[in-house]
């Protein structure tokens, strides 16, 4: 079920291209990566679903209906570039932050006290933000982010700031979250935690979308027919047994079991490789490599790169 | 709308909270009353020295007829003496020597010597006290002259004094008493206190915009209110401050003057007030105590006579327009800037015309109906100060008008222009702006 979508977002900044054309959308209870090298645009298009920017042109969708001004009580944000006011109180300042996305009072404290409680941070409560170091700055931040139980929470680079202790407990969170029925819109450079989160991405560069997809189709699409073989056996003979086909990307030998790494050039079955490599060798164990995100971002974004450099100098 | 309320209720809190807000509050009356307490207690115990002058008297006129004063004595010394101490007074028991020569009666000079710098009070005192002795003595060789027994007294009738009453004639048709005097104070203190409050809650509002963009949490913010909820919250916000601000003094003021009132029965405080004139002017009791009495019931028919409703509601005006119009451009600098540098080189132009407009004070109250009042009460920019001082000499109809709208206009367009930058400007960091790039942000669809 579409729980959030944009259609066709235009936005051009004074002489640059923030965004051309582009379309997610976003399934309810999920976690939506959105992915891009810097600058690509993917800040303007969270500034856009947060109404704080308007598209040029293009539409925003929630639940199946127009989004407006009003819905942004629904959203939970957390920018990239993020602070609080350093001399307010912890306690104050959060009822005041849930109080602007349209909570009442009773109900803020209601729900922070219980956030307080479960990250452990009760006794900052009457203490100024100011005095708190950056990490425990951060768990606050999160809390006000979260309180009024927004029905779509965007989270920019949320883990930057956080020790790796903390930012499993956040991890943890955050799919609690979607367990919970919140729709998720996640950006980050961190791929581990995009292959970890992410249900489904969209990667952005220099304003267009490139890739689009479910984490795991879009891994098995950028894969290229790559795999690792343990075998026993003559190296010498593996090598002329596999023959043009096939391109040996490392080799290994141990006393135990040899190692090797082979791309597929042209096959169509994965079966001819175990074909030509059956008659001279013992195979222990046969795998195809699925690509890392990470991998797949930065082969998504050079092909596309190449491409545009291409049309340019035609 | 309510949201407003709400960044408006905390702006508001967090301000009058600050204990800087209650110190300064409260102090300002309080200095302001011991500055005046100190004046008065000065004024009225100032001179408790004990002095003896040496007088060396060439005439032989005054020999014995020096009376001494409270805290001064007259001691009388031969030419020999004189010529000695005049070398040498620090080491001798006189504060001061004073030489009067042979003709005084023609020359109308004398001279009084002393190592310190005189008092003036104790340099009029004693030339009031020769003046007087040659003057009656003058006086007594006349009367005895021309043998009229009662000359002096019908001498005394003669004695005049004008007093000039400026009296101006309203609308009505009705002349009232004014006073340029009571006009020029009142002109000066409005066109200050607006400038004060304008400046300094406008800068406010300014370093409060710049601290949520320089602390980032302007982008959460924005993301749960419109920029312009925002900025409207601060700014109502802030100059509910400074009414606050205003209320209080008000109040401890009207409280002091009761427990003032209470504390002096009515004869204290005109013996008071007696004192204080008495050794202002150093003037014969009788003449002094109708006199001041004289002076404070007028004063206070000059000011009723001001028009008091039309100036109260032209001060409320232009404060709160020329507030609304110089803190949203002095806010949207704070949004357009990300450093203290760079905010000083913008605020600058923004607040040239009010600093202008104070130094226009001085030559509108010396001509409220010149060119330079004129058009510094019409245009925008100048008219918050420069219209409230000539209010109190009064303004004709079509002028006060004419200016309330073109603030009016000027106020709407600084917002308008004001929200667009602050829109722009909150969330562009790392960047100096130019002017150039300022007014192309104005052309920014919303």
């Amino acid at each position: 079920m579409e729980f959030f979508s944009a259609k066709n977002v235009n936005k051009v900044f004074s002489n640059t291209r923030a965004l051309s054309d582009v379309s997610i959308s976003v399934n309810e209870q999920s976690i939506f990566g959105l992915l891009g090298p810097n600058g690509a645009g993917k800040t303007t298009l969270i500034r856009i679903i947060n109404q704080i920017t308007a598209p040029d042109d293009g539409e925003l969708f929630l639940e199946g209906r127009k989004m407006r001004q009003s819905d942004v009580a629904l959203i939970g944000y957390l920018p990239e570039e993020r602070g609080l006011y350093k001399k307010m109180k912890v306690g104050e300042q959060a009822i005041y932050l849930a109080q602007l996305k349209g909570m009442t009072k009773k109900d803020a404290v209601k729900n922070l006290k219980n956030w307080f409680e479960r990250f452990e941070m009760v006794d900052w409560w009457n203490k100024k933000v100011e005095e708190l170091s950056k990490g425990m700055q951060q768990k606050v931040q999160f809390v006000t982010t979260v309180v009024h139980k927004p029905k779509l929470l965007i989270f920019d680079e949320p883990f930057s700031g956080f020790d790796p202790i903390n930012a499993n407990l956040l991890k943890r969170e955050i799919l609690q979250l979607r367990n919970d029925g919140s729709t998720i819109i996640f950006s980050t450079h961190n791929m581990g935690s995009v292959e970890e989160l992410c249900d489904h991405i969209a990667l952005i560069n220099k304003s267009v979308k490139i890739v689009d997809g479910p984490t795991d189709e879009i891994r098995q699409k950028y894969k290229s027919n790559i795999f690792e073989i343990k075998y026993k056996g003559n190296f010498q003979l593996v090598d002329k047994a596999l023959g043009r086909n096939f391109k040996i990307l490392e080799h290994t030998e141990s006393e135990k079991e040899n190692h090797l790494q082979v791309q597929y050039l042209n096959g169509d079955s994965n079966n001819d490789l175990l074909q030509a490599i059956m008659p001279a060798a013992e195979i222990l164990s046969f795998e195809e490599i699925i690509p890392s995100m990470n991998d797949v971002f930065i082969k998504a974004v050079n092909e596309s790169n190449n491409q545009t450099k291409n049309a340019k100098n035609e | 709308m309510n949201k407003t309320i709400l960044i408006l209720q905390q702006e508001y809190l967090k301000r009058v909270k600050k204990k800087s807000f209650i110190i300064l509050t409260l102090l300002v009356p309080i200095l302001f009353v011991g500055m005046f307490a100190l004046i008065i207690a000065l004024s009225v115990h100032d001179d408790k020295q004990e002095r003896t002058i040496a007088v060396f008297d060439e005439s032989i006129l005054f020999l014995g007829e020096l009376e001494e004063e409270e805290f001064t004595r007259y001691h009388f010394i031969p030419k020999a003496e004189y010529e000695q101490l005049k070398s040498n007074i620090r080491e001798s028991e006189f504060y001061a020597l004073l030489y009067i020569p042979e003709h005084i009666y023609t020359s109308n000079s004398a001279q009084l010597i002393s190592e310190k710098q005189v008092p003036i009070e104790l340099s009029e005192q004693i030339s009031r006290k020769l003046s007087r002795f040659l003057e009656n003595s003058k006086r007594q060789k006349i009367i005895e002259e021309i043998g009229i027994d009662d000359l002096e007294e019908r001498l005394a009738g003669t004695r005049t004094s004008i007093k000039l009453n400026t009296l101006k004639v309203t609308e009505t048709g009705e002349a009232k008493k004014s006073s340029s005097g009571v006009a020029f104070v009142a002109s000066y203190a409005m066109g200050f206190i607006i400038y004060f409050f304008v400046f300094m809650y406008g800068a406010m509002v300014m370093r409060s915009v710049m601290e949520e963009k320089k602390n980032r949490i302007v982008e959460v913010i924005i993301s749960s209110v419109k920029p312009f909820q925002l900025m409207s919250g601060k700014i109502i916000g802030t100059a509910l401050v400074g009414l606050t601000q205003v209320a209080i003094w008000v109040l401890l003021g009207v409280v002091g003057i009761v427990v003032a009132q209470s504390f002096f029965t009515p004869e204290s405080a005109q013996q008071m007030s007696q004192s204080l004139m008495e050794s202002r002017q150093g003037m014969g009791p009788n003449m002094q105590q109708m006199d001041s009495q004289n002076q404070v019931t007028e004063v206070l028919e000059l000011i009723g006579n001001l028009n008091i409703p039309l100036i109260l509601f032209a001060f409320v005006f232009y404060f709160l327009a020329g507030y609304l119009m110089y803190s949203s451009l002095l806010g949207a600098v704070g949004a357009a800037v990300d450093n203290d540098e760079d905010s000083q080189q913008m605020v600058f132009p923004i607040t040239f015309p009010l600093i202008l407009s104070i130094m226009l004070l001085f030559p509108i109250a010396r001509n409220p109906e010149g060119p330079v009042a004129f058009w510094g009460s019409i245009i925008p920019f100048t008219s918050p100060v420069a219209m409230l001082a000539r209010v109190p000499y009064g303004v004709p109809a079509w002028e006060l008008l004419l200016s309330m709208a073109l603030l009016i206009l000027a106020t709407v367009g600084a917002i308008w222009v004001a929200a667009k930058i602050y829109k722009t400007g909150l969330l562009m960091y790392g960047k100096k702006v130019s002017l150039k790039e300022l007014i192309k942000w104005l052309t920014y669809k919303s």
